[in-house]
């Protein structure tokens, strides 16, 4: 087993504000971080994932307790002792003028150079490591301010890599990325996990992803509890539900996402096979119909005919014409029309 | 969106370390012909040749213009090469603390403060009906200089106080215009109590001159400059830090407050010496880090500060040399030729440049 980089004993997060006034966000929080994992951090908005990350990387002191990094209390670390274990990778996005990839990477080298921040060889080594791990080459004489967001959060675990650190904390670093360039930076974090043997710490609300890609997930529940463990443990122990549950959704264990509660009033026989079937049934879900296959009598009867590249479905209902729509939005617009509620 | 216009934006191109050294020495080279010609110019016209013989021989066709040369011109020109230098260092600095392209070296309120002591100095000291003579020879007076050193110094102090407590820069930022409303409030309580002369005198100090400087006063003048210029080179890692902004920078191991008063101090004292000795010399601060960023196509402060240096003893010299009009009798106020001459220059610089996309 690896070993642990990061751990905390009984700590204590939260706020303490004027007068001695305090807002305890989670307490009791005894949590390991182990070299070369990956740890998705997850929880509804506003459950306190921030303060834990600040906390974990010092920039809050805790309430109470502890942070361990490699078995030195946090708290007795300076700032630069602490940034060359510790980098970071902010949710915000950065505009940094005019300054090109190479000088933003160069900046990680921070807590190592002189007074002058003058680059030695082994600096600029390091640099060309940092921006060769994750593949950057190509943007290195780039300006800043011309990438796209996806390189642009690239070049920023660059910058955090050249720091070396022992654990690399990153905001929800997937948030204004599309989905192949979240996979993309899913599976860069994981190979700078696994291949250099840091650790990394992200905060996400990409359920998906981090069920596919984290090696431990952390979630954070309201009430202040963090469950710890893979994302397969805490789907099988209910922990998901727990923390996301309310009216609107349920969490579908059996396929590891969220369902959106429909209330469904209406019901209607649904005629047809295969993915064509799959998704009609989809489509008159999100509109507040039940569908079965079953030749009951119902208000609603529609009838699937075609083939996928040239679907058709047949409408028959009480009091209308019967109809034939070949487009799902048709068929939606149609029986939404129908429907006796208006819906 | 960015992929459209890198190939076609000009600034894709990253100048390379060795073109901004030939820039760089370019620029003092620029720099030096500005001083030579500010030395010629003037109400008594002294040719170029000549000023090369005074300087190297101290001996020329005729004996006045070695008098001129130094006892007026030299103080002169070294006067505005420093003071140039020094705003526009401190403008990059203020820019940079504060994310901010519109940020100056006056937006802590230094320069107000300097007003004030000033305006409080020119305005109130003495009775009401002095004569226009001694308002005159006030404003020739080592006093002012000391006035408005007060009055920077004490809101300096002030500022830097509030730097080390305050988490956010922004709460900097707003205090500093409050300072400065406050002290314009006082400045115009006084101008509406006070006689015709004295007004007079206060708004001529406003104008803004680098041709008060004596050369004892250059000797407090010079070293002063020379701190708050060292402090900024101190500065520099510090500085590109905080383009990323202040959480990159604490996660990189800098402490944020003393960085901020170091900052604030070496800003201060540059803009706080120029506007006690020369008045408020607006603009310049604002203009000249974004002139430099322009032609030297980078934010790294290892190649700004010394570009500001150059670029703002270049742009204070010609503005000067403008200011007096070479082949009339009159002087023009400075602040008005820096904003009239500068500000279209810059705009035409910016817009080559950043062809639309704007960044510090």
């Amino acid at each position: 087993m690896n070993e642990p980089v990061l751990t905390t004993e009984n700590l204590r997060i939260g706020y303490s504000g004027r007068g001695g006034v305090r807002r305890i966000i989670a307490d009791h929080l005894n949590l390991t971080l182990r070299s070369g994992e990956v740890v998705c951090l997850m929880g509804p908005n506003g459950v306190g994932k921030s303060t834990l990350l600040r906390t974990l990387i010092g920039m809050q002191p805790p309430l109470a307790g502890r942070v361990f990094l490699d078995k030195t209390d946090l708290a007795t670390l300076k700032p630069r002792e602490i940034a060359r274990r510790i980098s970071v990778v902010l949710t915000e996005r950065i505009e940094v003028g005019q300054l090109s990839v190479y000088n933003l990477v160069a900046l990680g080298r921070y807590p190592y150079t002189n007074w002058f921040g003058r680059l030695t060889p082994h600096d600029e080594a390091i640099v060309q490591t940092a921006i060769a791990a994750t593949q950057a080459e190509h943007l290195a004489r780039r300006y800043i301010h011309e990438l796209s967001d996806g390189e642009r959060q690239r070049v920023m675990v660059a910058r955090a890599l050249a720091q070396e650190p022992q654990v690399m904390v990153l905001d929800e670093p997937t948030a204004f990325l599309d989905l192949s360039h979240r996979v993309a930076m899913m599976q860069l974090l994981r190979r700078l996990a696994h291949d250099t043997q840091r650790a990394v710490i992200l905060s996400t609300h990409d359920l998906d992803l981090a069920l596919r890609s984290a090696d431990i997930v952390w979630l954070m529940t309201t009430d202040g509890t963090v469950y710890s463990g893979a994302p397969e443990d805490l789907v099988l122990s209910g922990a998901f539900e727990k923390a996301f549950a309310n009216c609107e959704i349920t969490f579908d264990r059996y396929h590891g996402q969220f369902r959106f509660h429909y209330s469904s009033v209406h019901r209607a026989t649904l005629l047809g096979e295969g993915l064509i079937r799959k998704w009609t049934s989809h489509a008159l879900e999100r509109i507040g119909y039940l569908t079965s296959s079953t030749d009951n009598p119902t208000a609603l009867r529609i009838t699937i005919s075609g083939t996928e590249q040239q679907p058709c479905w047949h409408i028959q209902a009480k009091g209308h014409p019967e109809r034939c729509v070949y487009s799902l939005h048709d068929l939606v617009t149609l029986v939404r029309e129908m429907s006796p509620s208006g819906n | 969106m960015g992929k459209i216009f890198a190939t076609t934006n000009k600034s894709s191109v990253h100048l390379h370390q060795h073109l901004q050294m030939v820039i760089l020495i370019v620029m003092s080279g620029i720099t030096l012909v500005s001083f030579l010609l500010s030395l010629s110019a003037g109400s008594v016209p002294i040719p170029l040749e000549q000023v090369l013989t005074i300087l190297f021989h101290k001996e020329a066709e005729r004996a006045t213009w070695v008098t001129i040369i130094y006892d007026f011109r030299i103080p002169k020109a070294l006067t505005a090469a420093l003071a140039g230098a020094a705003l526009g260092v401190s403008g990059l600095q203020m820019q940079t603390l504060f994310r901010n392209p519109l940020a100056d070296p006056f937006i802590l309120g230094i320069s107000s403060g300097a007003s004030l002591g000033v305006a409080i100095v020119v305005l109130s000291v003495g009775t009401a009906n002095t004569s226009l003579l001694a308002v005159t020879g006030l404003l020739s007076n080592i006093s002012l200089v000391v006035a408005a050193s007060f009055g920077a110094g004490i809101v300096m102090i002030l500022v830097i106080f509030i730097a080390q407590q305050v988490r956010s820069s922004i709460t900097l930022l707003i205090l500093g215009l409050m300072i400065s409303y406050v002290t314009s409030a006082v400045v115009s309580l006084l101008l509406y109590f006070s006689i015709a002369e004295r007004i007079h005198a206060y708004i001529a100090w406003s104008f803004g001159n680098f041709g008060g400087v004596t050369w004892s006063q250059l000797w407090v003048l010079g070293p002063t400059i020379g701190i708050g210029l060292f402090l900024a080179f101190l500065l520099t890692k510090a500085l590109n830090a905080l383009l990323l902004g202040e959480t990159y920078a604490r996660s990189m191991g800098m402490n944020i407050q003393m960085t901020r008063s170091g900052i604030v101090l070496s800003s201060a004292v540059l803009a706080g010496a120029v506007t006690a000795f020369c008045g408020p010399i607006a603009f310049l601060g604002v203009a000249v880090p974004h002139l430099c960023r322009a032609l030297l196509r980078t934010s790294d402060h290892n190649v700004l500060i010394p570009a500001c240096i150059w670029v703002g003893a270049t742009t204070a010299l010609v503005g000067d040399l403008i200011a007096q009009a070479p082949g009339f009798s009159i002087v023009l106020p400075l602040n008005a030729i820096t904003s009239l001459v500068g500000a279209p220059i810059v705009i035409w610089v910016i817009l080559q440049r950043y062809r639309g996309t704007f960044s510090l």
